[in-house]
């Protein structure tokens, strides 16, 4: 029976993440659009939504072009390779109370290892690297080469970034879960900052969601599709299906961040009235999600693309000093206190 | 316990599933119609010259080497950052600030040496 409820949670938070893929498109389209004073699409479904099963629909049909020149093995394992990880960062995050039981067994978050948790998406959201640079190196074609080596430095650049600005939060919560993280959240700190991470660790939010869009190639930092200089950068020699695929890893990616950044900082599933309500918790969850995919959209909106050595030298000369400052100072207060 | 990652173990299976059934399935759907201009690699309509497999930038590699320098450094500070609050203390904080410290000299050399500039 255990077993049981746990692949049920596991096939439909799988189903909800996949499937929610084709609305982020549709929705950052809409938003684009409303940026750039356009309409954006409307003929597919009411106001366009199925749009973007009519786009999947049509690169489905599309001729799949695999040049001569491929490294044929890694070029069809590359597009697979870039899904996985997005999928399944997404196992740990918490989308409601651990409360609510059905036959004993929490339904509202996938599995909590307690000694994993965060370690987890960062470990998973680390692979996505490779993805990216098979694809690039099995096109054999060079602006893929360049696309997957800019980006693969990229990546590794502001992965450390990543993983200091998480243990500002760490340091805080004591713990690696990612429902104990939240539960942390619950009580006020010192001075009556409110208890979510936003507000008692600023640094570390900025920190990790300028991390986090390099880490999934978004505006500012999408130099590794770079679509004026590289035509479309470790992706050129990808056409069908498999072009599709990188595209939904990219949309998943955002999805998992903003899921992940939610819950480390802006407190998960908590809000007023969840304690009589817990059902309310997957609503501010999601509510919290999609504020920060909106601010996701609305900053490739805005800010124009960094130059290669400005992204470069923002990874090390910047964040790193700043993550390691925080750090510091995080464990300072924490030492002196006895606590946050 | 390794109940706790039985369920990663099934979305694992669900996302490589997913992603072999939908490359093959788009492989029956589309059509196939190869020609050799199809299939020549794309730079932009001119003919490819030489080989792709160029060489690159040596910093590549030293921004590679600084990687797993720093993100080592990180990992080893994740079991210190959980236990600091119930634990280490005073005492965790001063050794940790040796090992970070000795890591940021060698940040400091490389980030003298131009290791960190792109032209």
């Amino acid at each position: 029976m255990e077993y049981l409820i746990m692949t049920i949670k596991a096939v439909v938070v799988f189903a909800v993440v996949a499937g929610s893929m084709p609305f982020i498109v549709w929705a950052e389209r809409k938003v684009m659009a409303d940026a750039q004073a356009r309409i954006g699409p409307n003929r597919v479904g009411p106001y366009g939504i199925l749009q973007s099963f009519a786009d999947a629909l049509k690169l489905m049909f599309k001729e799949d072009v695999t040049p001569r020149q491929v490294d044929k093995p890694i070029y069809f394992l590359a597009p697979v390779l870039a899904m996985i990880p997005a999928l399944t960062a997404f196992a740990v995050v918490p989308y409601g109370s651990p409360e609510v039981t059905v036959y004993g067994v929490p339904i509202f978050y996938v599995t909590d290892p307690k000694q994993v948790g965060v370690l987890w998406v960062f470990a998973v959201t680390t692979l996505s690297v490779y993805g990216v640079v098979l694809a690039g190196w099995a096109s054999n074609n060079k602006w893929s080469l360049l696309g997957a080596l800019r980006s693969a430095a990229q990546m590794i650049s502001y992965e450390v970034a990543l993983g200091l600005a998480i243990l500002g939060v760490v340091l805080g919560s004591g713990s690696l879960s990612l429902i104990d993280i939240v539960e942390k959240q619950a009580v006020p700190r010192a001075f009556g900052i409110p208890g979510i991470w936003l507000f008692a660790q600023p640094v570390a939010f900025l920190l990790f969601f300028t991390a986090s869009l390099a880490e999934t190639n978004r505006t500012p930092f999408d130099l590794p599709e770079a679509e004026s200089e590289l035509v479309a950068g470790f992706h050129t020699e990808y056409s069908s299906f498999k072009f599709a695929m990188f595209f939904m890893a990219e949309y998943i990616n955002v999805l998992t961040v903003s899921a992940v950044v939610a819950t480390l900082f802006l407190g998960g599933w908590l809000g007023p009235g969840v304690g009589q309500f817990p059902l309310l918790g997957v609503v501010y969850f999601a509510l919290k999600t999609a504020a920060l995919i909106y601010l996701i959209m609305w900053l490739r909106a805005t800010l124009p693309r960094f130059r290669y050595d400005q992204l470069m030298r923002f990874a090390w000369k910047v964040l790193l000093p700043l993550g390691l400052a925080n750090v510091f100072i995080t464990a300072l207060w924490v030492g002196l206190r006895g606590g946050t | 316990m390794l109940k706790d990652y039985f369920p990663i173990l099934v979305m694992l299976v669900m996302a490589v599933g997913f992603g072999v059934t939908m490359i093959f399935l788009s492989s029956i759907a589309g059509r196939k119609r190869p020609t050799a201009t199809k299939e020549s690699p794309y730079e932009c309509g001119s003919i490819p010259v030489g080989t792709a497999r160029i060489r690159f930038d040596v910093k590549f590699y030293l921004v590679a080497i600084l990687f797993i320098l720093f993100d080592l450094e990180v990992v080893f500070l994740w079991p210190w950052a959980v236990l600091f609050i119930e634990r280490l203390g005073l005492f965790g904080l001063v050794e940790v600030a040796i090992f970070v410290g000795i890591l940021l000299v060698g940040f400091v050399y490389a980030w003298r040496k131009g290791a960190l500039e792109w032209q």
